[in-house]
């Protein structure tokens, strides 16, 4: 059995105001660490064994056409045995 | 004989019985699409209402332009169809890639319902000709995902090319890029507008009748072919 | 762990069970065993534990809540009455429309977001298996001070809470109160209300009738939401496969309960069901038990055919759990093919899980073996009784002994800074920070919202019959007197419809107090009743269904106490409805009703940190008249705003900011005319040419009338005061933003 991880975060270029929202919070909080936050999302999905290239070609594009939209979007996949 | 006029109602639509509403005011008669059938019914045009389609799961719309409704919708559209996407309508044809860009989170992080003030830049469109050019209008609007993004080369070219066709005034609500609220595709067929035409049709129930006006430019528009 | 089933109670009786732990007392325990003749299941004790706690079994207040039938007015307009999930009211044209208020206080406190969220949810719920399609939702709040850090964490949530469930359901958000004071930090107060609207022969019941008929649950998958305390039954044993946490607060997904709504919407217009109920407090105990001591009697229920979203669930926690966006139908068979194709149609899960027998107990079975038999009128309908003790408290002597001492402006420089603090303070000021995150458009049929007098809604196209809702309390006199504080609240309630040009038709009340195991709460709760079923009595308005929160305190320390009074009432044309600003400059300005000086309760001397001594005297006599002229002379009125929280001052500052339309008025006596409370007026504007037809109306109704002035200018002139509606709009519309931005 596989999981696969597909994060998607929003292109560096777009507005992020989830994340502005959350890099203000945390000062507040006494956390000064953070230089800058951005927030995204992460898919995790289960498969029986390990995936074939050609499975793994299907979930890129499934990355790319329904877990992402690639107007504002990017995303990375990664496999975890 | 009055033009048929579909409306389509996606899971967890909202505004589909409003925008028919807004129809059979206009006088055409209003024909209820469900997202599961990819029969069209000899409607003359589309409106993709407001709503949470899914719940505005994964993102807004992403969902729903994938429903079989949605199949037949893109390919009447790319053959001049007219089509308006209102609000949760407006992002699925994004999704869709039948207009560019994409809606996003209000820059201020809240739902915002207010009576909004726009300017119609372009009446050369389908749903907007019965406009006069920068007449400004106010219709409601109501969303959390309605700041309008899109790369710098898009902008430019929705610019250049007019096919903004309609601008937030006095207020910007939701951080959309160049205050855009409404834009078209290449061949004006294709409208999409995140404020809410089919809330402005009586002053009982609404700001102002201006939003009548969007479904009459339609009816128009069909009259002529 | 060993399933516990009824035939192990059987032969083992002196098992010892939790039964302290989950609430139940010695007395109760020894009685649930003398119905069942043994000792009860592990699954039958947490049905009798949730089902015989106060929040569901009312057992505190039934005792008082009879006087609402046993007072009730004879009213012909009453479809259903108390004892359904909601009260339904005949409004002409074959329409019944279906309203309740319900708390959902504690769960706001704890979880802000989906607290509230989960209350809209629920009351929605209620509205929906009446069999009505929800047309509007409106939500009293009360928060502890509006610069405390607890409310800076509880607010925002509950309105994104509200906002987020409410916009998602596709339900305008048409009223509702925000509400500031100590005395609900750390207990906010979370009332959500909810209306309905059906054809008359639509009416569902709660009611399982026909041996044979399926029993259907349907809607979202069920899992551990909101366990919490039973799982103390399961917890004997360690099982290593289960996940360690339960939630004890519920999640909404609002999504599933809008395709709900279109589902059994299709469902009634089919006529599919029998009888239908939806699983809120308790779940299916609760769902199943009412249901069958409501109908015929008897029930079957195969549990392990439930779907759970939760695989290691054991048979009590299924039973106990609080998922939400779940129903329970009565199908007959014939209709159960055509029944799930409708849920199939908007991808609802749907499952046979039992059947109505011709027999009197309801049996629970979990992979054939039974664990639970029981009486169901036992669990749903026979709880315990208590009559709690009660004891007038000292303070109520001693606060009326004292003088009420506030300071009052006198110079014209003293009333117009008296003016701007009020309407800046953050129970007066401009609440659209709120009201801005609700849809008041979707459905396309509110015709008045926020902050009108009361919301308005269109109920039919062709004949324009609509129906007005509004929800008031003033806590403040509820402490002073509880008696006349629930008459006041429900003649300002009264007041607020009538004043948009409706009829009140019927009440619903949410009663927020503290412990009912305090003497001194006890007497509030129980003069609050009496109050409100005597003004009811005396109105003419049947209550038509409600809800009790106890327990809001914080240690020793209760709640003011707080009834919510919700009135509907019906307008035969709503295009007639008289909106509260002034649409124009040139019409006569009148105050219908006189003042007096008691400032008791009053929000100027709130902001002068005193609550008072005497509670104002009802005069409901005087309020039915006046409704009666707000109603005979709806055509003159051009405009009409109520006077209440904020007294005139607040009334004028907020007719003036609608449309931005000044005005220039004469009072004497001005501090008090301005800031007293006094309860029976309202602020009315006409054409000069109606001035007869004003005066007839004071003369028919016996309501004294005062000229004050005229609308118009950029400015609100007071006497020689003199405020511009810029200067107004600033301190009322920075304070939200300021506090909550």
């Amino acid at each position: 059995m596989a999981t696969i991880i597909v994060e998607v975060m929003l292109k560096p270029e777009i507005l992020d105001p989830q994340g502005q929202a959350v890099a203000s919070a945390l000062p507040r909080l006494g956390f000064t660490f953070a230089k800058s936050v951005r927030q995204g999302k992460r898919f995790e999905i289960t498969m029986d064994g390990d995936p074939t290239p050609a499975e793994l070609a299907e979930i890129e594009k499934a990355a790319e056409t329904l877990l992402s939209n690639p107007v504002i979007e990017t995303y990375v996949v990664k496999v975890i045995k | 004989m009055s033009f048929r006029i579909g409306v389509v109602t996606f899971p967890g639509s909202l505004d589909d019985r409003d925008a028919a509403r807004a129809v059979e005011m206009a006088g055409a008669t209003a024909v209820p699409l469900f997202h599961a059938s990819d029969d069209l019914k000899e409607v003359q045009a589309v409106v993709l209402p407001g709503g949470f389609s899914y719940g505005d799961y994964l993102r807004c719309g992403a969902i729903a332009r994938f429903a079989p409704i949605m199949n037949s919708i893109v390919t009447a559209a790319e053959h001049g169809f007219p089509v308006l996407g209102i609000c949760n309508g407006f992002q699925v044809l994004c999704e869709s890639h039948l207009l560019p860009g994409a809606l996003t989170r209000n820059s201020n992080l809240h739902f915002l319902c207010r009576d909004q003030k726009l300017k119609i830049e372009n009446t050369n469109t389908f749903w907007t000709n019965g406009f006069t050019k920068d007449q400004e209008i106010t219709i409601p609007l109501k969303n959390g995902e309605g700041s309008f993004q899109c790369d710098d080369e898009t902008l430019n070219m929705l610019e250049s090319e007019g096919r903004v066709i309609a601008r937030y005034l006095d207020f910007d609500p939701n951080g959309s890029r160049n205050l855009i609220a409404g834009i078209s595709n290449e061949r004006g067929n294709v409208v999409g507008l995140m404020p809410h035409p089919e809330h402005a049709i009586e002053t009982l129930t609404g700001p102002s009748t201006d939003g009548l006006t969007f479904f009459t430019s339609v009816l128009h528009q069909l009259v002529g072919r | 762990m060993k399933l516990d089933t009824v035939a192990i109670a059987s032969q083992n009786p002196d098992t010892e069970q939790p039964f302290a732990q989950l609430g139940l007392k010695d007395d109760e325990y020894v009685r649930i065993k003398e119905i069942l003749g043994r000792r009860p299941t592990s699954s039958e004790l947490a049905m009798y534990s949730v089902m015989w706690s106060e929040h569901c079994s009312y057992k505190s207040s039934k005792v008082h809540l009879k006087q609402f039938g046993e007072k009730a007015p004879k009213s012909d307009a009453l479809l259903v009455g108390i004892g359904e999930n909601a009260g339904v009211v005949d409004i002409g044209q074959n329409y019944a429309v279906t309203f309740k208020i319900e708390s959902h206080n504690h769960p706001s406190f704890v979880e802000p977001y989906q607290g509230a969220a989960t209350g809209v949810g629920g009351i929605v719920r209620d509205i929906l298996t009446m069999g009505a399609r929800p047309i509007a939702v409106m939500d009293p709040l009360r928060f502890g001070l509006a610069d405390a850090p607890d409310t800076r964490r509880v607010l925002p949530g509950i309105v994104a809470g509200i906002g987020g469930y409410g916009n998602c359901l596709g339900l305008p958000n048409i009223g509702g109160e925000i509400v500031f004071d100590e005395t609900y930090a750390g207990n906010p107060l979370v009332n959500a209300l909810c209306v309905g609207v059906m054809k008359h022969e639509d009416i569902k019941l709660a009611k399982a009738h026909g041996a044979g008929n399926l029993v259907v649950l349907f809607g979202a998958k069920t899992g551990g939401d909101g366990i919490g305390g039973v799982s103390v039954l399961a917890s004997e044993t360690f099982n290593a496969a289960k996940p360690t946490k339960r939630p004890s607060v519920q999640v909404g997904d609002p999504f599933a309960e809008k395709v709900l709504i279109e589902c059994c919407l299709e469902i009634f217009a089919a006529d599919l069901v029998v009888g239908i109920q939806d699983l809120g407090g308790a779940g299916l105990s609760c769902a199943t038990s009412e249901l069958a001591s409501a109908g015929s009697g008897g029930m079957n229920i195969q549990l392990e055919k439930v779907p759970l979203r939760d695989p290691s669930l054991s048979p009590e926690e299924i039973l106990m759990s609080e998922s939400q966006e779940r129903m329970c139908a009565i199908v007959e068979p014939a209709n159960i093919k055509y029944f799930l194709g409708i849920c199939k149609k908007w991808d609802v899960s749907a499952t046979v899980i039992g059947e109505v027998t011709s027999g009197e107990r309801l049996n629970i079975t979990f992979n054939g073996e039974l664990i639970v038999d029981v009486p169901p009128r036992t669990v749903a309908h026979d709880g315990p009784v208590y009559n709690r003790p009660i004891a007038k408290p000292a303070y109520v002597a001693e606060l009326a002994a004292k003088e009420l001492k506030v300071p009052m402006p006198e110079s014209a420089v003293e009333i117009k800074a008296a003016i701007l603090k009020l309407i800046a303070s953050p129970n007066i000021a401009d609440k659209s920070w709120v009201t801005s995150q609700y849809d008041k458009y979707v459905q396309g049929n509110t015709v008045l919202a926020q902050p009108e007098d009361a919301g308005l809604i269109r109920i039919d196209e062709k004949t324009n019959l609509g129906v007005a809702v509004s929800t008031d309390a003033n806590a403040r006199w509820s402490y002073l007197d509880p008696y006349e504080g629930a008459k006041l609240a429900l003649a300002e309630s009264c007041r607020n419809i009538a004043t948009t040009g409706a009829k009140p038709l019927a009440v619903t009340n949410c009663l927020n107090f503290g412990s009912p195991e305090d003497p001194g709460v006890m007497w509030q709760f129980a003069e609050t009743v009496r109050g409100l079923a005597d003004a009811c009595l005396e109105l003419g308005l049947p209550v038509t269904g409600g809800n009790v929160s106890f327990y809001n305190q914080t240690g020793s320390v209760a709640i003011l106490p707080t009834p919510v009074i919700g009135v509907l009432g019906v307008i035969q044309d709503v295009r007639k409805r008289t909106p509260m600003g002034l649409p124009k400059s040139g019409l006569d300005l009148y105050l219908i009703g006189k003042v007096d000086s008691n400032l008791s309760g009053s929000e100027w001397a709130y902001l002068h940190g005193e609550i008072g001594n005497t509670a104002p005297k009802s005069d409901l006599a005087m309020e039915a008249r006046l409704v009666n002229l707000l109603l005979d002379g709806q055509s003159i009125f051009q405009a009409a705003h109520d006077v209440s929280n904020g007294g005139l001052a607040a009334t004028l500052v907020e007719t003036v900011l609608k449309n931005k339309i000044g005005a220039e008025v004469s009072l004497t006596n001005t501090a008090v005319e301005l800031l007293s409370e006094t309860p029976g007026r309202v602020l009315v504007a006409i054409n000069e040419s109606d001035t007869n037809g004003i005066v007839a109306l004071a003369g028919k109704y016996q309501i004294p009338i005062y000229k004050i002035g005229t609308s118009g200018g950029n400015d609100l002139v007071i006497n020689d005061i003199k405020i511009s509606i810029e200067e107004l709009s600033k301190a009322h519309t920075e304070t939200f933003p300021k506090l909550f931005g």
